[in-house]
């Protein structure tokens, strides 16, 4: 095994760990910051499969701003978990077994996919190539993007400063 | 060398199962976004892992569309939840019954 092998079983040890504790804690605070230590690993394997410019967004957008807003919201109305906190498990039991078969049919999949037992190479895709390439076959979908997130922008805005009655502020 | 495609592939599936599951069976709003986001972000992890197998940046750039749709997902979800949190003071889904 070489010292990128290595590095890429410790690192998807990481994330699947740190994601594992994050979807079972009842704090949501700790879940988010161990997300933040999953997102971080995803980061640190796109550097590895080549991808320096995905590595970088995914620690400025996914592990920067994304989960930020989640503590934003976490902290700004703490929600108290009461009761339960999963569902019951007559509710997701069938989800449960739909979600294994799938798991079962990927593994056997992927294992008698032909060509999936090939390593990957060491490949590198600089920030400029990557660029280009966007700008030059994805221009219109970078609009759209934008587009997209213009309308975000505007939904949360409103939804945000709705006046609407509200429950809990009448109850205060 | 790093390693086989297939263990790439591997370590995307059992983080989409993981988001599924907490997406599926946790009782509140903001976990369900969370597991969401963990099953785009192991959809990432696969189109990275596929771009460097078959040698094409065509897959890295659909990450970056990825990141784009889950910055605008987040974004309006929140909201949406901090709304109904105001309305209903309460972010079990079984509780918004107010059409019942």
């Amino acid at each position: 095994m070489t010292l990128y092998g290595l590095l890429f079983y410790v690192i998807a040890a990481v994330i699947v760990a740190a994601t594992g504790i994050a979807v079972t804690r009842r704090n949501l605070v700790h879940a988010v910051v161990y997300l933040i230590f999953s997102f971080l690993g995803s980061a640190m394997l796109f550097y590895l499969l080549g991808a320096p410019l995905l590595a970088v967004l995914e620690v400025i957008i996914y592990a920067g701003a994304i989960m930020v807003l989640f503590l934003f919201v976490v902290i700004m109305i703490k929600p108290e978990s009461h009761g339960e906190m999963m569902f019951s498990l007559s509710q997701w039991a069938p989800a449960a077994v739909f979600s294994a078969v799938y798991v079962v049919v990927t593994i056997l999949m992927v294992a008698s996919a032909p060509g999936t037992e090939a390593p990957l190479a060491m490949l590198w895709a600089s920030p400029r190539e990557f660029a280009l390439y966007v700008f030059q076959h994805h221009w219109f979908l970078i609009e759209v993007v934008s587009l997209l997130l213009l309308v975000a922008l505007m939904g949360a805005l409103r939804l945000g400063k709705g006046k609407g009655k509200s429950q809990v502020e009448v109850e205060l | 060398m790093i390693v086989p495609f297939g263990h790439v592939l591997l370590l995307a599936g059992i983080l989409f199962a993981l988001g599924m599951f907490c997406a599926l069976a946790r009782r509140n709003l903001i976990m369900i976004v969370l597991g969401i986001e963990i099953a785009l972000n192991a959809a990432s992890i696969a189109f990275v892992g596929s771009a460097l197998h078959w040698k094409s940046i065509e897959g890295q750039a659909l990450v970056l569309f990825i990141l784009a749709v889950a910055a605008t997902e987040v974004s309006v979800g929140l909201a949406v939840i901090v709304y109904a949190f105001r309305r209903s003071g309460s972010f079990d889904p079984n509780t918004y019954n107010l059409l019942k």
